[in-house]
């Protein structure tokens, strides 16, 4: 009992990790209508730049942070201002097939700088440390992914919802067009969301770089996971994607329980089970 | 319009259909003039060529950008490894097996992934296929995590000797891609091919002019994997080896026939065969340079799918208004 | 020096012309009718003039300066505010949120969020509101009061009249006075011609993407209105 109590929290806390995953996908989709398939190489790509940051300063892993998320913010604004929005007008297969180019440039590049060696971050103590609730153990470090995401995901939501900004990229998710008629620079708007996106793939990046390895070809992996935590949620619902986050946690780390490959299957089997049953996810909110 | 008729080929077309036909009796009669490695070659070219027309067919004219395309190559040749490992049945029989049994998967497979849309369509194809490669490495009868091999008494089957069977298989590919071209065709020609054209430029347009978009989606998407399935299975067949990660790798099955396709041309049938051409050309020349080499490709096909969207056939089709394989139909007098 | 004049402008959808060379001024301060039949250009025309449609940079003039190659979120910058066709609020804000919206450019002037409710009290009631759960005449107020917003020199109202009641189609023409007596210069697109001549001082007729016939409203003979509105 105590054992499937302990894989229910295990899992919910990889929620966490995985809704970091799934936001930047969610945002650039709700907003933009992009889905971006270099994501998932974008995530390692932030963990590869931690690296980086880690062997040049030897600073402790998490404090790279400080460093990469103003990168990675940058990076996206350039992305989506100078390539990224040429592809948004000429129909489905722009996007999509520009943004898989990306994703096997981005691959190749950092198989060609770091080779295919498998990386890791290392936080120190609290990697292992962990915290008693009665019979149950939660580890310290799966407990901060989970109340990072959570703070992540508040804070997005005042932005959404209460700030001029926020406005303009709901507006504009509902209709770009006006929205361009009631001032707003979309070409402007768009590259902001992108850079917010970011954010959160930063932090996903460098969070699980901590607690999993990685290397140049983990990138489709974080991707599929990011899509199957939005999907399970509801396509344009912040928390949904939190809710999405933990069912896909909690799948995997029951298959986890009887090996590492069912780890990955079972999430992908949950995934196309709500898909068969509930193709719009928990929360679905955005209008297509 | 006295004077007029609707003719389906042009003076370019019949053209280039005496040229295929010539190519193609070259290509036959290759063992008998060409070098040992020649046949390796045109062997492989020819499924590339044979994976991305049904590529091409699903996502340039039906509209389903599918990237787990490789789903159908490992199951076809998981199916016909085992038909032939643990049935004992004619390896080349088990290889048209491979091509029911992939439509008969890729139907509940349809049902599931046409609840999605656009990317998230592709990704949901994606998705399927990393399920079946795992799930195919947890089942011991395939020989679970290190996967399967043809014994040289299988292989004997299909000739006594090594050049027979060089022979036999050599003559197998281009009988595949040259029915599989053939079928594209076919498709493209017929009501199915106006369907799909009139689909890919407005779905909801057609549906309200009668066109059952869902049924048209599902039959082509059932055809190509089946097509895929056999294409998958004669790949191995020739490999001798399998295994979850070189069945089902997107590396190799889907990413570089997808960007076969971009590059050559999206949409038409003559830009697949360009784009293979230029895959190989590339492939020939900067092979040493591995990681650079796959950078290239990935920076050529965004810089055509900003610049150029018809791919390099695109620019010259329009440049001289040219059709080499005649499938639209034009007004003449 | 007109503040708004348009000279020879001409647009297209792709390779589709839907003007041919319009000229049309308008003065700082008036209220200027463009009528027409559907199809004829008047909305094409209206969002030449906002910058949603591309055409020539000459093409398009406010205040003497060269517009027509401008985006549309520059130019509500300038002054220009539309209130589209079909008023196209958006559903994922509220009314405020929507109102709120309309100020992003960040124009100073009369037109303030405590103003606008003043001239539309009904929607400050509902202002928590979904925008899009509120009545036509009053998504029509919440439209307009979004263009306010920005405190336009010029104001583009694209049929308003448009799936309203009439006694709402008055209501919301008796309040563009306030409007016009801020000074804020109007440019009316209807297809209810009465409606529009009532409230302009000047008018032009579209017809297939021309100027038809342009005069004063005052004591203009109806008859000529309806030969020139259908091409007659």
């Amino acid at each position: 009992m105590v054992e499937w109590l302990n894989i229910l929290v295990q899992g919910a806390m990889l929620g966490g990790l995985y809704a970091l995953f799934a936001v930047g996908l969610s945002l650039s989709f709700g907003i933009m209508r992009l889905v971006n398939i270099a994501h998932g190489d974008l995530i390692v790509l932030s963990a590869y730049f931690a690296l980086m940051a880690v062997n040049a300063s030897n600073l402790p892993a998490l404090t790279t942070l400080v460093v990469i998320v103003p990168v990675m913010f940058g990076l996206g604004y350039v992305l989506q201002r100078f390539l990224l929005n040429l592809t948004l007008s000429g129909g489905l297969l722009p996007p999509l097939l520009v943004t898989f180019g990306i994703s096997v440039i981005t691959e190749n590049a950092l198989l060609q700088a770091f080779g295919p060696d498998i990386q890791r971050l290392h936080a120190g103590a609290i990697e292992t440390a962990s915290v008693s609730f009665g019979p149950l153990a939660v580890g310290v470090y799966p407990m901060l992914v989970f109340a990072t995401a959570v703070l992540a995901l508040a804070a997005l939501q005042v932005v959404f919802y209460r700030t001029a900004l926020g406005r303009a990229f709901r507006a504009t998710s509902d209709d770009a067009d006006t929205a361009e008629m009631m001032g707003v620079d979309n070409r402007h708007l768009y590259a902001v969301a992108m850079a917010i996106a970011m954010i959160f793939t930063a932090l996903a990046g460098v969070l699980m770089a901590i607690r999993t390895t990685f290397d140049p070809a983990s990138g489709p992996t974080r991707l599929i996971f990011a899509f199957e935590a939005v999907i399970i949620g509801g396509l344009g619902s912040l928390w949904g994607t939190l809710l999405g986050g933990m069912v896909l946690g909690i799948a995997q780390a029951v298959g986890a329980a009887l090996s590492p490959t069912w780890q990955i299957l079972a999430g992908h089997l949950a995934f196309l089970l709500i898909l068969m049953v509930r193709p719009s996810g928990f929360f679905p909110r955005t209008r297509d | 319009m006295a004077g007029y008729r609707i003719e389906r080929s042009t003076r370019e077309s019949r053209w280039f259909a005496g040229f295929l036909v010539l190519v193609l009796a070259a290509l036959a009669t290759l063992p008998y003039w060409g070098g040992p490695g020649d046949m390796r070659l045109v062997s492989e070219m020819a499924y590339y060529l044979a994976l991305a027309q049904l590529w091409n067919l699903l996502a340039g004219y039906a509209g389903l950008v599918s990237v787990g395309q490789q789903a159908f190559v490992g199951l076809g040749a998981y199916f016909m490894f085992y038909l032939a490992s643990e049935l004992g049945i004619h390896p080349l029989l088990a290889l048209a097996l491979a091509g029911p049994f992939a439509a008969v998967i890729s139907l509940p497979m349809a049902l599931a992934v046409f609840r999605l849309r656009g990317a998230y369509l592709a990704v949901g194809t994606w998705v399927f296929a990393e399920t079946f490669e795992l799930g195919v490495s947890l089942i011991q009868p395939l020989g679970a995590g290190s996967g399967m091999s043809l014994t040289p008494a299988i292989m004997r089957q299909i000739a006594e000797t090594r050049d027979g069977r060089d022979l036999v298989l050599y003559w197998v590919s281009l009988l595949i891609v040259t029915v599989i071209l053939a079928l594209v065709y076919w498709l493209l020609r017929s009501r199915h091919g106006l369907a799909l054209t009139a689909i890919r430029d407005s779905e909801a347009a057609s549906e309200s002019l009668g066109v059952d978009t869902f049924r048209t989606k599902l039959m082509i998407y059932v055809v190509t994997a089946a097509c895929t399935g056999v294409v998958g299975a004669f790949i191995f067949l020739e490999k001798l080896r399998l295994s979850p990660e070189s069945g089902f790798s997107v590396n190799d099955w889907t990413v570089v026939v997808i960007f076969m396709v971009v590059i050559g041309g999206i949409g038409t049938l003559e830009g697949p065969i360009i784009g293979m051409l230029v895959y190989f050309g590339l492939r020939e020349f900067l092979a040493d340079y591995g990681t650079w080499y796959l950078i290239l490709l990935g920076v050529t096909a965004v810089v055509i799918m900003l610049k150029a969207q018809d791919g390099l056939w695109g620019l010259v089709a329009k440049r001289f208004n040219l059709h080499l394989f005649s499938v639209r139909r034009h007004l003449a007098r | 020096m007109s503040l708004l004049q348009t000279r020879g402008l001409r647009a297209f959808y792709g390779d589709f012309q839907a003007l041919f060379d319009i000229d049309v001024t308008v003065e700082e301060g008036e209220t200027v009718a463009i009528i027409g039949a559907n199809g004829a250009g008047k909305t094409t025309f209206l969002r030449s003039v906002a910058g949603a449609l591309a055409c020539g940079a000459a093409m398009v003039e406010f205040d003497g300066r060269a517009i027509g190659a401008l985006t549309a979120h520059e130019i509500v910058r300038l002054g220009i505010a539309m209130v589209p066709e079909g008023r196209r609020l958006f559903p994922s804000l509220t009314v405020e949120e929507n109102l709120l919206l309309g100020a992003y450019c960040g124009r100073a002037g009369a037109w303030t969020l405590a103003r606008v409710y003043e001239l539309f009290p009904m929607l400050e009631e509902r202002r928590t509101l979904p925008a899009t759960l509120l009545s036509g005449g009053q998504q029509q107020m919440a439209a307009i009061g979004r263009a306010l917003m920005s405190n336009p020199r010029l104001l583009l109202c694209d049929e308003l009249s448009l799936g309203l009641a009439p006694v709402v189609i008055r209501d919301i023409y008796a309040r563009l006075g306030a409007i016009t007596a801020e000074g804020t210069t109007l440019l009316i697109v209807e297809q209810d011609i009465n409606r529009a001549l009532d409230a302009s001082a000047r008018f032009y007729c579209f017809q297939e993407g021309r100027v038809a016939l342009t005069a004063a409203c005052r004591g203009f003979d109806r008859d000529a209105i309806t030969s020139a509105y259908f091409g007659l």
